[in-house]
């Protein structure tokens, strides 16, 4: 038996349980919301959490381009960073994975090879958490970067007109 | 061992929100998702109460020591003086219709900014001092004192509405929140509590230009400097005249279009369709802003700012308004304007000198919007157009709030879309972002300051949702809209969410597509980019050349 077959069995199982976990740091009326409204265009944050989740546990479970799971995490974190959580916050999700398999998986783990596979995926997840950094901060300077963009493209026209123009991309 | 929280702990401990009631959840006032106070010049320039020096995350806002009665005794004699006021204290059953509608609540999953709970943020204290249920029984009747934590958090929540009145389509009773958030600013502005960038944009509109506090000649200067811009890529110097009496049309464009990309190229556009007609139009120094900061604070700096439209239309005696591509402004002169300043019987029902079409909806205010005036010129086959200057567009439409919801203008934008671009070329959003359902871009009714960019991006969020689902779908890489505040934004909202697309007026496109008998060969549009074809062509020829 190896680790990767288990998780895949129980893939529908850990992928909910994982976005509930996600979930459960939004206030309790705003949970409930995310979890009825199924239109993806009128609950964008919950599409766009659940996409994120639903990529990154596929993704996690085989070989993946780094750019690849950069671009599951971005989901997520994009969302988080403008949200009302601190970095450390934004970024929990990842790690709460590991519990959640612990304790789906509690009966199989005992078992000494499963265990030991169980914590080199663990490993991986760590990965995962420290790609979570780079986005979070790629997040965070594209505000700094396009905020600053925005200033200057209040008065472009006239600095066009001055012949200063610049180039904004 | 070192004592760190493990990842369940944080989310115990910080992550999860705490279980409090509503009434006792505070707003943390952090960089980022707060308004900057103004500087009380602007408030002086105006005649605003309580002009000081403060600052929003500080305990203390300076508050004027009986800033209690003076709240409550505008609230009753708002009370009196709105209607709308009073019903929406009294009527609204909390029935939830609007819950899951504003794109705050969409953006930022904050259960305050569900229209509803944000709605009881001012009516808690309604009943608190209006109610007799209220007044004996207090919380139990959903009843709240009047205390400074309660006037922070107004301030906090009603600059996360942006008046765009998504959820009033939603509400059985036809709520008009927006009008809601503007009384309850009004309020606050009466105890001197207001922000920096509506306060310097308002002053700066009273005393100069516009809401950079441009002066005249400057203003003269920039679009004199468009007319040389068109000259140069078209070979047509548009006539452009500035406070002209007798002129037939006075023409009003918001100030965002004259003075930011891209909201230029628009502004390029409308002289260049001007010139082609041989419209006997001119253009005020003192009526030179189509967008109205005032109205998003208090209807009566609404007015004040308003008022320079008509005044200036009588002074030049122009027959009618023609008015560009700007959203709150045809809120204000819609549903405003005859109100505040009674018929303006100087002005004449207005009528197309092209098409002879008359304007009957305009009949009261006078004043026709752009895209009106256009997508009539094109259905009467008055323009020469030329789509294939637009090919390197794969466009979508933004309703924006005002125009849409305020005015129902859903056709004519799409109406012009089609005539200049080539077929095949315009893609719709999915049905319930557009057209009256349209999601608000985040930052309108002045809340598009930069330091409020991390509340802005929640905002804008589902708009943007919208947007990328098809830029991945089609390849859309322009989005396009008929208002200044959009334009000023949305580049920025999309560099967030969407990277890759880019903001244009309806305008813009037209001036692109127009066929001038004795233009230049055009081989870029009006930002100087390249037609299809063009760069390709010189490409090849150079090839052949070395060969």
């Amino acid at each position: 038996m190896v680790l990767n077959g288990l998780l895949k069995e129980k893939r529908a199982v850990l992928v909910e349980r994982w976005r509930e976990a996600l979930f459960e740091s939004y206030p309790l009326e705003t949970r409930q919301f995310f979890r009825k409204e199924k239109d993806r265009f009128q609950n964008p944050v919950a599409h766009r959490l659940s996409r994120g989740i639903e990529g990154l546990y596929g993704a996690l479970l085989q070989e993946t381009e780094e750019e690849e799971l950069k671009g599951y995490l971005d989901e997520i974190i994009r969302v988080k960073a403008v949200q009302d959580f601190s970095p450390s916050q934004a970024l929990a999700f990842i790690f709460l994975l590991k519990g959640l398999i612990r304790e789906e998986l509690a009966a199989e783990l005992c078992d000494e090879e499963l265990g030991r596979q169980c914590l080199e995926f663990e490993s991986h997840i760590d990965g995962l958490a420290l790609l979570g950094f780079e986005v979070y901060m790629q997040c965070r300077e594209k505000l700094s970067e396009i905020r600053i963009d925005e200033v200057k493209r209040r008065v472009s026209g006239l600095l066009r007109k001055a012949g200063l123009g610049m180039e904004l991309e | 061992m070192a004592k760190v929280p493990t990842p369940k702990e944080l989310t115990r401990i910080n992550y999860r929100p705490p279980a409090k009631s509503w009434m006792d959840t505070k707003p943390e006032f952090r960089p980022g998702v707060y308004l900057n106070a103004p500087s009380p010049k602007w408030l002086e320039m105006i005649g605003y109460p309580y002009p000081r020096k403060w600052s929003v995350p500080d305990e203390d806002w300076h508050l004027p020591p009986d800033w209690k009665e003076i709240i409550l005794a505008g609230m009753e004699d708002r009370l009196k003086r709105f209607r709308t006021l009073k019903l929406f204290f009294d009527i609204c059953v909390r029935c939830g219709a609007c819950a899951d509608k504003c794109h705050y609540f969409l953006g930022s999953g904050d259960p305050k900014n569900m229209p509803v709970l944000r709605a009881e943020l001012l009516r808690s204290v309604y009943r608190r001092y209006f109610k007799t249920a209220g007044k004996l029984l207090g919380e139990v009747a959903g009843a709240r004192d009047l205390t400074e934590d309660v006037l922070k958090e107004w301030f906090f929540y009603l600059y996360q509405c942006t008046e765009c009145r998504r959820c009033s389509l939603f509400c059985p009773y036809g709520i008009d929140m927006a009008e809601m958030t503007i009384l309850g600013r009004e309020l606050l502005s009466s105890v001197g509590i207001n922000i920096e960038w509506v306060m310097a944009s308002v002053a700066s509109c009273y005393e100069k230009v516009g809401h950079i506090g441009a002066t005249p000649h400057a203003y003269k200067d920039m679009i004199d400097f468009f007319a040389e811009e068109c000259e140069r890529i078209t070979g047509i110097l548009p006539e452009v005249t500035y406070n002209r009496k007798g002129a037939e049309i006075l023409f009003i464009a918001p100030s965002g279009d004259y003075f930011a990309d891209p909201g230029t190229y628009t502004y390029m556009g409308y002289l260049l369709l001007f010139q082609y007609l041989g419209l006997d139009y001119t253009i005020s120094t003192y009526a030179a802003e189509g967008g109205n900061f005032g109205y998003f604070i208090s209807h009566e700096m609404g007015k004040r700012l308003n008022a320079k439209f008509y005044e200036e239309a009588k002074r030049l005696g122009v027959k009618w308004i023609l008015g560009g591509e700007c959203g709150h402004m045809w809120r204000v002169c819609n549903q405003y304007m005859t109100t505040w300043h009674g018929p303006a019987t100087f002005l004449e029902v207005p009528k197309s000198p092209i098409t002879g079409t008359v304007f009957e909806h305009a009949r009261e205010h006078k004043m026709v919007h752009i895209c009106e005036f256009t997508a009539d010129l094109i259905h009467h086959g008055k323009l020469k157009l030329d789509p294939q200057r637009n090919a390197h567009l794969k466009l979508t439409f933004h309703d924006s709030c005002n125009t849409s919801r305020a005015m129902g203008i859903f056709e004519e934008p799409r109406y012009i879309i089609r005539h200049v671009l080539p077929e095949g070329h315009f893609f719709e959003m999915p049905p319930n972002t557009i057209r009256e359902k349209t999601f608000c871009c985040g930052s309108g009714s002045g809340v598009n300051a930069d330091e409020y960019l991390e509340m802005r991006m929640r905002g804008g969020f589902p708009r943007a949702n919208a947007v990328r689902y098809v830029h991945d779908k089609y390849g859309v890489n322009h989005l396009g809209c008929i208002c200044a505040i959009d334009r000023a934004v949305l580049p920025t909202l999309m560099a967030y969410w969407v990277p890759g697309m880019e903001i244009t007026g309806i305008h813009e496109l037209v001036g692109n597509a127009l066929v001038f008998d004795d233009e230049i060969e055009r081989t870029t549009d009006l930002r100087d980019r390249d037609l299809v074809g063009v760069g390709k062509a010189e490409e090849a020829e150079g090839e052949a050349e070395d060969e």
